[in-house]
């Protein structure tokens, strides 16, 4: 049973390796086959099973090749090939032979490169924030249609398009704004208390609830679907349920709708 | 003595600039300290800054202290400059010169000229006529195959699992040995728009081949940093099978577009905003970051999001024109890491 890193272990560390020839900073291996001349455990013709070679006799340039199947008949472990004497030509032939080849395992130094770039690009990227701002912009351009209602966003909208219609129901928006959260103080209400989104799903479902001729049928659904979907989120955000809640019970108005809280 | 002997000796030059007095005073106190205390001593009297450059003194300790303390000097006129500069900052109140902005490898990116202008008609057009014209015509809707290499790990199968809640229109069928060659066709024939492989080695997929059927292009991508949705933290609930929308961030150049375009073909054309979920793929210096998300929108300026889904990097290794070969494909670009790695400003998608 041929183990190549048992093979290495046995050769490289001191111990005994007939084509092995030491200088002070470098170990050079002196079989014929090596492909580089250096000590190595990549290139070392022993300590890997298959392994590949190009050599050259008498002119002529040929592919060596040994695989671990033959490693048990050692008269013919290598395997022979004579290339073409065109250098494009003997190049697809190598590629022919090689073709299911192991390949080379990536340098480490390049590996710890790599990953050390992908990390600062993560880094760099500030993925969370790039994904709130693209959505928020999708939000401005209405791409979203008439899902979400917000009501300074309406009445943004309302006073550019049309005025007429929209101006009494912006005006029970607008008392209706007085006590919602959307406010800058309570903006940072939102901040903290509202994160949780189990909450968030009442704030929607009230704010939906109280411009009724707003809600749809599609928008109860979007609301039982937000609902569900929503998992509960842990910790600190709990905590701040109990102020959000008060809030809650001044404006909720019954729509038949439970909501856990 | 026969230390100031050997000083005199070696730092021939450093003597000459000392002056007299100096010399003698500290000498009786290094007679009998070592080394360290002598070399430590040149410096404080030599004159400083040198006149000649640092680099010309011959001896390894005397040059790294004269380094040493031409570096603390620096430091201290950076320091220095800085706090003038906070002052008269402060003195000016609001009308100072508003701060520079630092640069960053993204600023300071090398112009690529394949940067594609959103006005440019030649790109419009070539993005009318090419594979992905269909898609984006509303003439075919999406319909993808995930398989992987040869006999996937628990890993990889889960990724191909979660992939395919993630895409919607998605099949995952796994391979017996079967070559993708003969794959292809079958494909084809049956309607598939896409075919993706995520290949694996040494049990954690490792790469992804991302391929346009009927002739569409074929990219290939490493894949790293792959967290199954059971390894994200804080993370939500499962996908609903609502088609997300999709977000790709700066993919500026025209191999970036391309690339970008491949990714949205995946998926159906009209996202379901009720799902309010989100696939996000941001292109950071070559790296593209996977994202799936759920959004909520607290108010007209703030919004949630909750990352559901896998999440993994992916880097452009080839995109090749036809479909799958790696032996007979035209390649349309192919990343050559000795020859495009080598500067720090340079990306190419």
């Amino acid at each position: 049973m041929q183990s190549d890193d048992v093979i290495w272990n046995t050769l490289r560390n001191k111990q005994f390796c007939s084509f092995k020839i030491r200088t002070k900073t470098q170990g050079f291996c002196r079989n014929e086959y090596s492909l580089t001349g250096l000590c190595n455990r990549s290139s070392c013709p022993l300590a890997n099973s298959q392994y590949a070679t190009i050599k050259e006799e008498k002119g002529q340039c040929y592919l060596y090749m040994k695989v671990i199947e033959r490693a048990a008949f050692p008269r013919h472990l290598w395997e022979r090939v004579r290339l073409s004497k065109n250098y494009e030509k003997a190049l697809e032939q190598i590629d022919e032979n090689l073709i299911y080849w192991k390949l080379v395992p990536l340098s480490k130094k390049v590996e710890r490169r790599k990953k050390r770039r992908e990390e600062k690009a993560l880094i760099a990227a500030q993925l969370d924030n790039a994904i709130e701002k693209e959505l928020l912009e999708r939000l401005k351009q209405d791409t979203y249609g008439d899902i979400y209602n917000f009501p300074i966003h309406a009445f943004d909208k309302a006073l550019e398009q049309q005025e007429a219609e929209s101006d009494s129901s912006e005006d029970e928006e607008d008392e209706e704004n007085v006590g919602k959260r959307e406010f800058v103080e309570d903006d940072e209400v939102d901040e903290s208390d509202l994160s949780d989104f189990e909450d968030m799903d009442n704030l929607d479902a009230s704010s939906d609830e109280d411009q009724e001729d707003k809600s749809s049928s599609e928008e109860e659904q979007a609301l039982n679907t937000k609902h569900k979907d929503k998992a509960p989120l842990k910790g600190p955000q709990q905590r701040k349920r109990a102020y959000v809640e008060i809030e809650y019970e001044q404006e909720t108005e019954p729509m038949g709708k439970t909501k856990a809280t | 003595m026969a230390k100031a002997r050997e000083k005199s000796g070696d730092g021939g030059q450093k003597r000459l600039k000392r002056k007299a007095a100096a010399q003698e005073l500290p000498e009786p106190a290094v007679a009998d300290d070592g080394a360290t205390e002598g070399g430590v001593q040149p410096p404080k009297a030599a004159a400083f800054p040198p006149g000649f450059s640092i680099s010309e003194i011959k001896n390894k300790q005397r040059r790294h202290l004269m380094f040493t303390r031409w570096r603390q000097q620096q430091r201290k006129e950076k320091l220095a400059a800085k706090k003038k500069l906070k002052k008269e900052r402060e003195a000016l109140g609001d009308k100072a010169p508003p701060k520079p902005v630092p640069k960053t490898i993204d600023n300071q990116r090398v112009y690529d000229e394949t940067t594609v202008d959103p006005n440019d008609e030649e790109v419009a057009y070539d993005e009318a006529t090419d594979e992905f014209a269909s898609y984006f015509n509303r003439q075919t809707s999406p319909k993808i195959l995930i398989t992987t290499s040869d006999r996937p790990h628990g890993r990889t199968v889960r990724l191909c699992e979660q992939l395919s809640t993630v895409i919607p229109g998605s099949h995952v069928y796994y391979r017996r040995g079967l070559a993708l060659k003969k794959i292809i066709p079958q494909c084809i024939a049956r309607d598939f728009t896409d075919l993706i492989v995520i290949n694996e080695d040494r049990k954690t997929p490792n790469g992804l081949i991302l391929s346009h059927l009927p002739n569409g292009p074929t990219a290939h991508f490493k894949v790293s940093s792959v967290r199954l949705r059971k390894e994200i933290k804080r993370r939500g609930k499962d996908p609903t099978e609502h088609a997300p929308e999709i977000i790709l961030n700066n993919f500026t150049t025209r191999l970036g577009h391309s690339i970008g375009r491949m990714f949205a073909s995946l998926f159906p054309h009209n996202p379901q905003f009720i799902g309010r979920q989100v696939a996000t793929f941001h292109n950071q210096r070559d790296y593209i970051f996977f994202r799936f998300h759920r959004y909520i929108f607290k108010s007209e300026k703030k919004v949630g999001i909750q990352e559901l889904g896998p999440r993994f990097t992916l880097k452009l290794r080839s995109l090749q024109k036809g479909t799958f070969d790696s032996k007979y494909g035209e390649y349309e670009w192919v990343h050559k890491p000795r020859e495009m790695d080598t500067s720090r400003r340079k990306f190419h998608l």
